[in-house]
């Protein structure tokens, strides 16, 4: 089972933080401290696997990370994961993000915070890992995505007005119309 | 009242603040407009406040505040309040607070909606944080979702059906039906829940269609979707190898039917690539597990000690995981690569160097305990400091066990204790005092060394506490000059006693090493003869120290020198063999002067002293006819005043 999920930067900042386990709002940045000192401390060609974190449970767990760039993606594991599975695992999930979120980077993962809570949920759910395809996850994901635009309501109409222009790609839109029916049909107007 | 500022302006006025205190300003007045904005009843920004909220509970602020909104925007029928609610109900809800029960119903209702995505939420939801009652409750819906036509929906409903198991193990016979017919799905997310369900789900026993689905993975099952560099679906192989591990583990027959399948998973899968070597260490596992035939076990061990040998640190600390766990079954097959694990000791990562440790300590045998325990002291000269103390016990464990003669281990351990004397256990000292103490003919040999050693460094506490020991009992030996053992070299009596002074003034001994040291230059009253005066003097300085346990004992030498200097000699002749002397001594002194006190002779009848002289040290007291020692051992007799004579073994 997954313990945590544990994403930082390299000063130790939290990006986004996700338990499985229930601990209290101090152990629990008692533990990002912990693990981000922990982490911080290893060089670049060691193994991905830490053992000895004392506050996040005992012998039992294993901290699996990877660095990339500025960011430390930390998941907390206990003996019944496999170790090089849960490497891969964080490898797909980044993969996702990317996709996601074109050319993914920290400020994305900062400013969208909620987002990316909701595509860890595609891929990890209640501790146990749910979905491993890529394609499938970022399908569901944008369908969801979608489905809260839509209830937007006249508050976001110009958030949709401006995403319908960035969609809208411009130059081909003249060599789509099709004039080829010159039946054209006019439509019966309401009287007002 | 500010108005609502949506999620991201937020977090850049949050990362604007320049200082820590200014960011505490800024984010106490967000979380008083949220507090505010939750007062109201309808809003458009809802949504926003409790993403606000969940950002500021990241960076460690308080956010108990947001319960009660959480269950309220998980009962709104907007799908994206829905959603953040529920993200709110798991990151600040667990199932001790009474708030978690509001959201059973809403939960309940939103099972059967009709999008799949609240349901999805719901099923979310429920498989991070329901408790037992939820569970119970909310069973027979997950059942039924489990028989849904959707497998979006199957996959999660399975999952937390692993939750609902683990949280309440009976109900895991109403999953069975439902658990069986998900392993004919086509879907592989599905059957990866359902491979996990049973996995879990004891009452499940359907080996016979998990080999259909792994055949089909290996042979043909070749689906892009799930392929990650080239091997189909890792993850789904990975779980289906771990459940057969399960079923085959004390069961002869399912382990038969296995063997052609994990022999044909070992030597199809490519191991060039990190996907592959997932799937190996898996299959390895379960082969090493599971009553497998003796060839697929060499076979087994080899993919191991290939994986030694990769240049990849993360293989080899896996292949040290797994030798650790079958070095107790297969000990020979682990011994051919020792030689790669002892070199894994001097490996820059200090996982591998923890892993090479533990391995190291289980190979150590009778045969080889010469060239490890080598190995074994350059490790410990130069090892990380969270691994000394583990590995300064492992060395004496193996030490005791295996040691080929006694002069060798007591090498071992002065050596140990000269490396790494800080961070060895409290009971190695009077262990070790034991073993010198047996090891008769090595007293002279043992005494030189252990002067030696304290002459060049008196910061390692259980070193010098040994050393004193040694000096005071054998210190007669140590005069003398001559050791068929090592080089003779002249140490006088000033020399000795400067030594034990040094130990007795360092503020580096701590208390109980100047317990030491006084009681051993007090024994060394009896061995020399030159010096006692100053040994006198030495004494009675430590009449006034601070210290109430050293003040006893030098009061209590002192009395000895001056009303019962004839009992000197009884008393250290004797004394030299306490193992646990420091409290001993002193209830032995108050036997002598208060003989009718025979309680006192309960502390000391749980010992292991011996009270026959030994030896060396009868044989050459100063001073001391043989016949004198046993008249007076005769007087200390009778002071008991005819009791039992306590320990005369």
């Amino acid at each position: 089972m997954i313990k945590a999920i544990l994403i930082f930067n390299n000063h130790g900042k939290p990006r986004l933080i996700r338990f499985y386990q229930y601990f209290a709002e101090d152990m629990q940045q008692q533990i990002i401290r912990e693990t981000f000192h922990l982490v911080s401390k290893r060089d670049d060609n060691v193994c991905n696997f830490l053992e000895g974190g004392s506050l996040i449970g005992g012998s039992d767990y294993k901290l699996i990370y990877r660095h990339y760039a500025t960011l430390y993606f930390v998941f907390c594991v206990d003996s019944s994961e496999s170790e090089l599975g849960i490497l891969d695992l964080i490898q797909v999930f980044v993969e996702t993000l990317d996709k996601c979120f074109e050319n993914v980077c920290e400020l994305d993962l900062i400013f969208h915070m909620d987002k990316v809570h909701y595509i860890l949920q595609e891929v990890v759910m209640g501790g146990m890992v749910l979905e491993t395809n890529m394609n499938e996850i970022t399908t569901q994901v944008d369908v969801q995505n979608r489905m809260e635009k839509s209830e937007g309501g006249l508050s976001a109409a110009p958030a949709r007005a401006v995403s319908a222009v960035k969609n809208m790609n411009l130059p081909e839109i003249p060599r789509n119309i099709n004039i080829g029916d010159i039946n054209i049909k006019v439509p019966s107007l309401s009287p007002f | 009242m500010s108005p609502s500022v949506p999620l991201q302006e937020m977090i850049r006025a949050i990362r604007s603040a320049r200082t820590q205190c200014e960011e505490r300003g800024v984010i106490q007045r967000e979380c008083a407009a949220i507090r505010a904005q939750f007062r109201q009843s309808d809003n458009g920004g809802r949504s926003h406040n409790l993403a606000k909220l969940l950002y500021v509970h990241m960076l460690g602020y308080p956010a108990h505040f947001g319960q009660m909104e959480c269950v309220r925007m998980i009962a709104s029928p907007r799908y994206s309040e829905k959603r953040v609610g529920y993200l709110g109900a798991m990151m600040l809800l667990d199932e001790k607070q009474d708030a978690s029960l509001l959201i059973t119903n809403s939960i309940k209702n939103d099972l059967s909606h009709s999008n799949q995505y609240v349901q999805s939420l719901a099923l979310c939801t429920l498989a991070c944080m329901g408790s037992a009652e939820m569970c119970r409750d909310l069973a027979p819906e997950i059942d039924r979702l489990l028989r849904a036509s959707n497998s979006y929906i199957k996959k999660k409903a399975a999952l937390c059906a692993v939750h609902i198991v683990r949280k309440v193990h009976d109900l895991g016979e109403m999953f069975a039906p439902a658990a069986r017919s998900l392993l004919s799905e086509k879907n592989h997310g599905v059957l990866h829940g359902a491979v996990v369900l049973i996995t879990e789900d004891t009452h499940i026993h359907t080996h016979i269609l998990i080999f259909e689905i792994m055949k089909g993975l290996v042979i043909s099952g070749y689906s892009p979707e799930h392929d990650v560099a080239g091997i189909s679906d890792p993850f789904l192989q990975v779980r289906i190898l771990r459940l057969l591990r399960i079923l085959g583990h004390n069961n002869e027959a399912a382990s038969d039917a296995m063997n052609d399948l994990l022999a044909q998973v070992a030597t199809n899968t490519d191991s060039t690539k990190t996907v592959g070597n997932a799937v190996l260490y898996e299959t390895v596992l379960t082969v090493l597990d599971i009553k497998s035939e003796s060839g697929l076990r060499v076979l087994a061990v080899n993919i191991l000690g290939r994986f030694l040998l990769n240049n990849d640190r993360n293989i080899r600390y896996i292949a040290m995981i797994s030798l650790q766990k079958i070095v107790g079954t297969d000990h020979n097959a682990v011994q051919r690569h020792r030689g790669t694990i002892v070199d894994c000791l001097k490996d820059q990562d200090a996982s591998v160097k923890r892993r090479a440790l533990d391995l190291s300590l289980a190979l150590v045998s009778a045969s080889n305990i010469r060239s490890m325990m080598k190995e074994l002291l350059i490790f410990l000269s130069s090892c990380p400091l969270e691994l000394r103390s583990q590995a300064a016990s492992g060395i004496f464990i193996a030490a005791e066990r295996y040691a080929p003669s006694q002069r060798w281990h007591i090498d071992t351990i002065l050596h140990v204790l000269t490396t790494a004397g800080g961070d060895v256990r409290d009971e190695t000292v009077p262990n070790l005092i034991q073993l010198i103490t047996n090891a008769s003919e090595l007293h002279c040999y043992t005494v030189h060394k252990l002067y030696r050693a304290l002459l060049t460094d008196i910061s390692q506490q259980s070193l010098v506490q040994v050393a004193c020991w040694c000096i005071g009992e054998y210190g007669d030996l140590l005069l003398r000059g001559e050791c068929q053992e090592t080089e003779p070299v002249q140490v006088h009596e000033d020399d000795v006693l400067d030594a034990l002074e040094t130990v007795l003034q360092s503020h580096m001994s701590s208390p109980a090493t100047r317990g030491f040291a006084l009681t051993a230059t007090m024994k060394l009253s009896t061995r020399i003869t030159d010096n006692v005066d100053r040994i006198r003097s030495i004494v009675s300085i430590y009449g006034s120290c601070i210290d109430v346990e050293l003040q006893q004992r030098a009061v209590e030498y002192n009395a000895l020198f001056k009303k019962y200097d004839h009992m000197r000699y009884i008393c250290f002749e004797y004394a030299g063999h306490c193992v646990l002397f420091r409290f001993r001594l002193s209830a032995l002194l108050l036997c002598l002067f208060f003989p009718q006190v025979c309680d006192l002779l309960d502390l000391l009848g749980g010992s292991e002293e011996t009270l026959q002289p030994s030896p060396a040290a009868g044989g050459t007291a100063p001073g001391l006819p043989a016949n004198t020692a046993s008249t007076a051992g005769g007087d200390l007799l009778d002071l008991l005043g005819g009791l039992e004579p306590f320990k005369l073994k």
